[in-house]
């Protein structure tokens, strides 16, 4: 009991010292109660999420990190500039993790502001809830003027044991699925197209071994805002014509969002934790691992629900803005599941049709995508990577030396995932020179959107605008059978690990890393794409 | 009987001193496991017949060792019995090619070389195909088919074949030059994709020497067989 009570006072000292310059983060294990029954879960300071970090520009920040779990353990800086040692991922950079029973320090000095976060990057930690939340203040206090500013981390909570749900992930990738296509289906759609239109149909998946159910690998999951459950309710409070920031990220593990807020337009201030020029829309798809920052300004004295909606449609992540606690507003149904087209499968290398003789064959086939249907209601806006534009003008506009093809693909029915067609154990980093500028070209060989992210540098997503306006990112959707590129300034020498953020996409293998040599430091020439492993395996897309 | 052999032998290889392993750097699994076992009891011809069906394998994407056991008991007493163990290696997406030896504990006791190989044909046919020769230098082979058809996202009807050739006579095993097999249907209803009783009807028949070896080991050269059972994965 002394001891509950002790803990209960170093959370308040450590809530009222986050201004201050060390911070004390405590991973353990420790029961925790959202679904009804409580389950054993990672939490830091007692919690998941664990707290906001609220640190100031150009503050020397000074982390302690200690590991109550029996297992070692890692904290990485989610999208913060900082030294190679200080990134936390164990293996690079000569960080060994954190063993069971030590503290790890870390001290960097913050070179930005905005939204960031933190999570382990040990095995499936971040799964179990070992993750939290970064505010960075500018110098000068915040840009975009607020009444209130509010953080919203998205989750995927499961009762289940994230290293179990990649073992049933190995037995049946389908394991989790249960939206997959039944015998009542094709009939259904064969009184729709008769029997040949049915066939054709449904003819490439199965010749594939693919399912155009695979919108998400894992199910069974509890989306949460802010550690609370829908029943939970996690509420914002407003007074009628404030102006609410809400900082949006999505920590979840395996879960694309749809988010939106029934009644208020989101004015988007921020991409990734950097300003962007504001741009006002009804709903985003939210990607793994990204952040947004938006400005809403309810007028009415009532409820507004918080709604984040997973692809798959499988629940709600659901939070309430409201002028009093206890006040709940409408849910909406749901939307429509999404089925996967032929369009996504745009770029995979089994498929030995060109689209002229899919056409021919199936000339009423959907060629747009599927995974890009997001249900958003007609006049609705929904926001576009194309809308991201960069507030203020980029330093360093030149155009690439060089193009770097990064190629994702994988096998999902034996779920392995890969880039340039290895695994992470077999993985050549990507070597660049110092201050060099690059394109990554991303080439989609799965039928699954990947959130692509690269530790320490930002890149600028090449979606349309000038090089001076391209927004910064340090996490980028790709689109199934899509290719989106990105440019990238070498300018922080170190090993940067490179990944999916579905956290078993990376398990998997979807990882490697880009070594930015030091300057003046020569680099050997970019390994080919295609290359195939030592052991002459060779992941094809599927 | 031979069963104690097959209960050690399978006792041996669930014991197996398997390495627990991690990738580079990021301490990811990459050993992983896979257990199916189906187990069930039914009716042919006014005997009671039950039999079992594992399918288990261990190890990485790329390398596995893979065990298989089935057998068969008629009014309690195991007819057939045999396990396989197999190196099995992955040589393209959805393929494995397999090797190892396969040990029929009932009812000759008799060793065989096994060489096949196992994976997922197009239109989600699992397929698996193997040769053997015994100790005894005697060619056989198994072909085997299953589809699943989903009703319901639960309820599951499974069409299967299973061909087995045999070009010599083998009398310790009951087998004689021709063919056996069995096609059926086995509908499953998944509480979890873990648990999952069936029932299953099958129609089993020996053509040629086969059925002549049937029926000298006092088998029936055909017939219907139902039964209800229990699927389960781990």
């Amino acid at each position: 009991m002394q001891k509950g009570i002790a803990a209960f006072c170093f959370g308040i000292l450590l809530a009222s010292s986050a201004m201050a310059d060390t911070y004390y983060l405590d991973i353990a294990r420790r029961p925790v109660n959202v679904t009804g029954s409580p389950v054993e879960a990672i939490t830091i300071n007692e919690t998941t999420p664990g707290p906001t970090l609220h640190l100031r520009e150009g503050e020397d920040v000074t982390i302690q990190v200690t590991n109550h779990l029996d297992k070692p353990t890692s904290i990485h800086w989610h999208g913060m500039l900082v030294p190679p040692a200080m990134d936390g991922v164990p293996g690079l950079n000569g960080f060994p993790g954190i063993a069971p029973g030590e503290t790890f320090t870390y001290r960097f000095r913050t070179r930005q502001t905005g939204t960031y976060w933190y999570h382990a990057h040990s095995s499936s930690q971040e799964q179990a809830g070992n993750f939290g939340s970064i505010v960075i203040t500018p110098k000068g206090g915040e840009r975009v003027r607020s009444d209130r500013d509010y953080v919203v981390v998205l989750s995927d909570f499961t009762k289940e044991d994230p290293d179990a749900i990649l073992s049933h992930l190995k037995m049946d990738d389908e394991f989790y699925n249960f939206h997959r296509l039944t015998v009542g289906d094709f009939f259904r759609k064969a009184r729709e197209k008769g029997l040949a239109g049915a066939w054709n149909d449904s003819k490439m998946w199965n010749q594939m071994r693919m399912t155009p159910t695979d919108l998400s690998d894992v199910s069974g999951y509890t989306f949460l805002v802010n550690g609370r459950s829908p029943d939970q309710n996690w509420t914002g409070i407003f007074k009628p014509g404030e102006r609410v920031r809400l900082r949006f990220i999505n920590a979840s593990a395996m879960t694309f969002f749809d988010v939106r807020i029934p009644g208020l337009k989101m004015t988007v201030v921020a991409a990734d934790g950097q300003d962007v020029e504001p741009v006002t829309v009804d709903e985003f798809r939210f990607g793994n691992a990204e952040t947004y920052d938006v400005i809403v300004q309810p007028e009415e004295d009532r409820a507004f629900t918080l709604v984040a909606e997973p692809i798959d449609r499988t629940g709600f992540a659901l939070g309430t803005l409201a002028t009093r606690e206890g006040m709940k507003g409408d849910v909406p149904p749901h939307r429509p599941r999404a089925l996967l087209t032929m369009a996504d499968m745009g770029n995979m290398p089994g498929m030995d049709m060109d689209m002229g003789s899919m056409m021919a064959e199936m000339p009423d086939m959907d060629m747009s995508s599927g995974w890009a249907k997001a249900g958003t209601p007609e006049g609705d806006k929904a926001l576009s990577y194309a809308d991201l534009r960069y507030l203020g003008t980029q330093k360093d506009t030149r155009k690439p030396d060089q193009e770097v093809a990064v190629t994702l693909g994988g096998n999902m029915q034996r779920y392995i995932w890969t880039i340039n067609g290895r695994k992470h154990e077999d993985a050549v980093p990507i070597r660049l020179a110092y201050g060099e500028r690059v394109r990554l070209k991303f080439t989609n060989e799965t039928m699954m959107a990947h959130p692509m992210h690269l530790h320490g540098m930002f890149v600028q997503l090449e979606n349309g605008q000038p090089a001076a306006k391209m927004p910064n990112k340090h996490t980028v959707i790709v689109p199934p059978g899509q290719s989106v590129s990105v440019l990238l300034t070498a300018d922080e020498a170190g090993q940067w690990a490179f990944h999916c953020h579905l956290m078993y996409h990376m398990l998997a293998g979807m990882m490697t890393s880009i070594e930015v040599a030091k300057p003046g430091e020569a680099v050997p020439p970019v390994a080919s794409p295609s290359s195939t492993t030592p052991a002459g395996e060779h992941y094809h897309a599927h | 009987m031979r069963i104690e052999r097959l209960i050690s032998l399978l006792v041996a290889g669930a014991l197996l001193p398997l390495p627990a392993s991690a990738g580079v750097g990021h301490d990811q699994p990459s050993i992983f496991h896979y257990s199916r076992l189906e187990t069930d009891i039914g009716s042919a011809r006014g005997d009671t017949v039950s039999r079992w069906d594992l399918d288990a394998w261990y190890g990485g994407d790329a390398d596995k060792v893979w065990v298989k056991s089935e057998g068969e008991l008629l009014r309690g007493t195991a007819e057939r019995a045999q396990v396989w163990g197999l190196y099995s290696r992955n040589i393209a997406d959805f393929w494995d090619v397999q090797a190892g030896v396969r040990e029929d504990v009932e009812p000759g006791g008799t060793t065989y070389l096994a060489l096949g190989f196992e994976g997922l044909a197009p239109y989600y046919f699992e397929t698996e195909a193997h040769v053997f020769v015994s100790q005894r230098g005697d060619l056989s082979a198994r072909f085997e088919e299953r589809n699943d058809l989903l009703i319901t996202q639960r309820l599951i009807a499974q069409p299967y074949l299973e061909a087995r050739f045999y070009t010599q006579d083998d009398p310790r095993e009951e087998v004689g030059r021709g063919v056996a097999g069995e096609v059926g249907l086995q509908t499953r209803y998944e509480f979890t994709r873990q648990f999952a009783p069936y029932v299953d009807l099958r129609y089993e028949a020996s053509l040629g020497g086969a059925g002549r070896a049937a029926e000298r080991a006092g088998e029936y050269r055909s017939s219907f067989v139902a039964s209800v059972g229990l699927r389960l994965m781990y």
